[in-house]
C-alpha cells in the first residue's frame, strides 16, 4: 500500500511538473505591449476595431487592461504597463512631469452625458448649463449615482459639483466605488442619475426605461490623451514597440480608423490629435 | 425579466456555434483552475497529513488559522499577489503580471487551505479511527500519515473538489493579477464580470450558465472515477462523504 501511495504521489508531482512546462503560454517568444487604458475604450468596442488593425501592420500584439483612469495611472507608475491611454488631463500631465511618461498627446475626445430616468424626476432636461442641472438634483435631494473610484469620469464629476458648488454628500448621493457599467447598472437599479461618457452610454445594453437628460455643456468636454511609459524608470518598458504604437494612434492612418468606428451608425469618438509632420 | 428568458437560448446558441471566443475562454479557465487546483493538492493534503498525525507545539493554531484563512476574500489575495508580481514589487523582474501564471498562483495561494482544512477533517475522522491500531503494527510517523492519506483518498476528493470549485468560480483575484486582457488572460469569471458592466445581463448571465455546467461536468466526472476507484478497490462507500 505504502508502495501504492509513492506511484500515485509520484504520478501527481508528475502530471504537474508537465503541466507547468506545457500549458502555460510563455512571454518570452510573443511580441506585445500592455496598455493601461479605461473602460469606455473598451466597453465601447473601440479596441476590438482598432487594434487589429495596428497588429496586422506592425506584428506587434496589443494587450489591453481595461481599469479606472486613476488605476491605470497607478498601474503605469508601478511599471506595470508599456503605454497609458487615458482621460484625466491634468492627472495625465502630472503623469509626465513626474518623469513616468515620455509625452502626451491628445488623440481624441467625445463627451460626458448626465443619464436618468426617462421622466426626469429633478426635471433637469434643458437645464441653462451643467452646474444648474446639478443644482436641481440636489436640491431636490434626487438620488445620484456617483463612480466613487478616481476613474476618470469620478474625477470629472467631482469638479463638476464643485463647480456648481455644491458639496455632494448625503442619503441621494450613492457612491457606488466601482466602473461605469456597474455604477450604470446601479443607477438603473434605483432611479438614480449619473455621469457617464457618452461611448460608454451608447454601447450600453441595460437601458430601459433611462436615457440621455442632459447634455450639451462645455464642461463636459471629455478629451483621451496617449502616453508611452518612460524606460528611465523601468527598463523592461518595451519602449520601441509603444513608441511605435503611439505614433500609429496619432498618425493619420490611427486617426482616420478611430473615426471610422460607429455603433448602430452613430460615431463614438472624435479624433483631434495634433497634425503630424509627414 | 426577459434576460432570464433569453439566456438560457443564448447560453445554447453560444455553445453550439462557439462564439465569443468562448472555447478559448473556456479552456483557460479550466487550465488555470485545475492547475491551481493540482498545485493545492500536492501541497494541502500532506499539510492535513501532518497535522492529523503529528502533535506538536503549535498544531491548534496553525489548524486555527487555515480554518480563518477559509474565509480568505479572493481581492485581497489577488492584492497581494499584484503587489509581488508587480515591476515595482519583488518579484518583477520575472515578469509574470498579467499572465495566466499569476492567476495560478493567486488561486493556488486561495484554494490550499481549502483543500488541507477540508482534508484535515476526513484525516482526523480516520485518524481517530485507526491510530491506536496503526502504532499497534508498529508505523512511523510518515508511514501512518501516508496511510491516512491512501485510506482516506475517495473523501479527500471532496476536499481537491471544493478547491477547484472555489477556483473556477473566482472573479477578484484573477481580475487583479490577470488583467482579463483578451485572448491572453480572459476567463469565464472575468468575462462575466465584463459583460455585466456593458449593460449585456443576457450575454452574462448566458455564460454563467456555461460556467455552472462546467463545474457539474467536472464534478460528475469525479464523482464517475471516484466511483469506478471505489469499486476496484471493493469498498463500501467511506464515511465522511458529500
Amino acid at each position: 500500500m505504502v508502495t501504492r501511495i509513492k506511484a500515485f504521489s509520484l504520478g501527481l508531482v508528475a502530471l504537474l511538473a508537465l503541466s507547468l512546462s506545457h500549458s502555460l503560454p510563455g512571454q518570452a517568444d510573443d511580441r506585445f505591449i500592455t496598455v493601461a487604458s479605461t473602460t469606455s475604450t473598451q466597453n465601447s468596442g473601440l479596441f476590438e476595431f482598432m487594434l487589429p488593425v495596428f497588429t496586422k501592420e506592425t506584428g506587434i500584439e496589443v494587450r489591453v487592461v481595461a481599469v479606472g483612469t486613476g488605476q491605470a495611472i497607478k498601474l503605469a507608475r508601478n511599471g506595470d504597463a508599456d503605454v497609458l491611454f487615458v482621460h484625466h488631463k491634468p492627472s495625465e500631465e502630472a503623469f509626465v512631469a513626474d518623469g513616468f511618461g515620455i509625452e502626451r498627446f491628445d488623440v481624441m475626445y467625445n463627451d460626458f452625458v448626465v443619464v436618468g430616468p426617462s421622466e426626469d424626476p429633478a426635471g433637469i432636461k434643458g437645464s441653462d448649463g451643467i452646474a444648474a442641472a446639478l443644482k436641481k438634483i440636489a436640491d431636490s435631494k434626487t438620488p445620484f449615482a456617483s463612480r466613487g473610484d478616481d476613474s476618470g469620469t469620478d474625477k470629472r464629476e467631482k469638479s463638476l459639483w464643485k463647480l456648481a458648488n455644491i458639496e455632494a454628500g448625503g442619503e441621494w448621493y450613492r457612491e457606488t466605488g466601482s466602473g461605469m457599467g456597474a455604477t450604470l447598472n446601479t443607477a438603473h437599479g434605483m432611479g438614480a442619475y449619473a455621469l457617464t461618457d457618452r461611448a460608454t452610454w451608447l454601447a450600453y445594453k441595460n437601458k430601459d426605461g433611462f436615457e440621455i437628460v442632459f447634455e450639451g455643456d462645455k464642461n463636459l468636454f471629455n478629451q483621451y490623451g496617449i502616453i508611452a511609459v518612460s524606460p528611465e524608470k523601468f527598463s523592461h518598458i518595451k519602449i520601441d514597440d509603444a513608441q511605435a504604437f503611439v505614433d500609429w494612434v496619432i498618425s493619420k492612418e490611427g486617426q482616420a480608423v478611430i473615426a471610422d468606428y460607429k455603433l448602430n451608425g452613430t460615431q463614438l469618438f472624435f479624433p483631434n490629435a495634433p497634425a503630424q509632420g509627414s | 425579466m426577459d434576460a432570464n428568458e433569453s439566456a438560457f437560448f443564448l447560453a445554447i446558441n453560444l455553445v453550439l456555434s462557439g462564439d465569443y471566443q468562448l472555447y478559448g475562454i473556456v479552456a483557460l479557465s479550466l487550465k488555470v483552475s485545475l492547475l491551481a487546483t493540482l498545485i493545492a493538492t500536492c501541497l494541502g493534503l500532506p499539510l492535513a497529513a501532518l497535522l492529523a498525525i503529528a502533535r506538536f507545539p503549535g498544531r491548534d493554531m496553525i489548524s486555527t488559522v487555515l480554518n480563518a484563512l477559509l474565509g480568505l476574500p479572493p481581492v485581497v489575495v489577488g492584492l497581494f499577489v499584484y503587489l509581488a508580481l508587480s515591476r515595482a514589487g519583488p518579484l518583477g523582474e520575472l515578469g509574470l503580471l498579467f499572465t495566466p501564471t499569476a492567476m495560478v498562483i493567486a488561486q493556488t495561494i486561495l484554494i490550499t487551505p481549502i483543500v488541507a482544512a477540508v482534508a484535515l477533517r476526513s484525516l482526523e475522522d480516520f485518524n481517530s479511527e485507526y491510530t491506536e491500531q496503526l502504532r499497534a503494527i508498529g508505523l512511523t510517523g510518515f508511514e501512518r500519515a501516508q496511510t491516512l492519506l491512501w485510506e482516506a483518498r475517495f473523501s479527500l476528493a471532496t476536499a481537491v473538489l471544493a478547491g477547484f470549485g472555489r477556483a473556477v468560480a473566482e472573479v477578484g483575484a484573477v481580475m487583479i493579477v490577470g488583467g482579463n486582457i483578451a485572448n491572453v488572460t480572459r476567463v469565464m469569471t472575468t468575462a462575466i464580470a465584463l459583460e455585466t458592466s456593458k449593460g449585456d445581463l443576457a450575454l452574462a448571465l448566458a455564460l454563467g450558465i456555461i460556467l455552472i455546467m462546467l463545474a457539474l461536468a467536472v464534478n460528475m466526472f469525479a464523482a464517475a472515477a471516484r466511483e469506478i476507484g471505489r469499486k476496484a478497490a471493493g469498498e463500501a462507500p467511506a464515511r465522511g462523504e458529500a
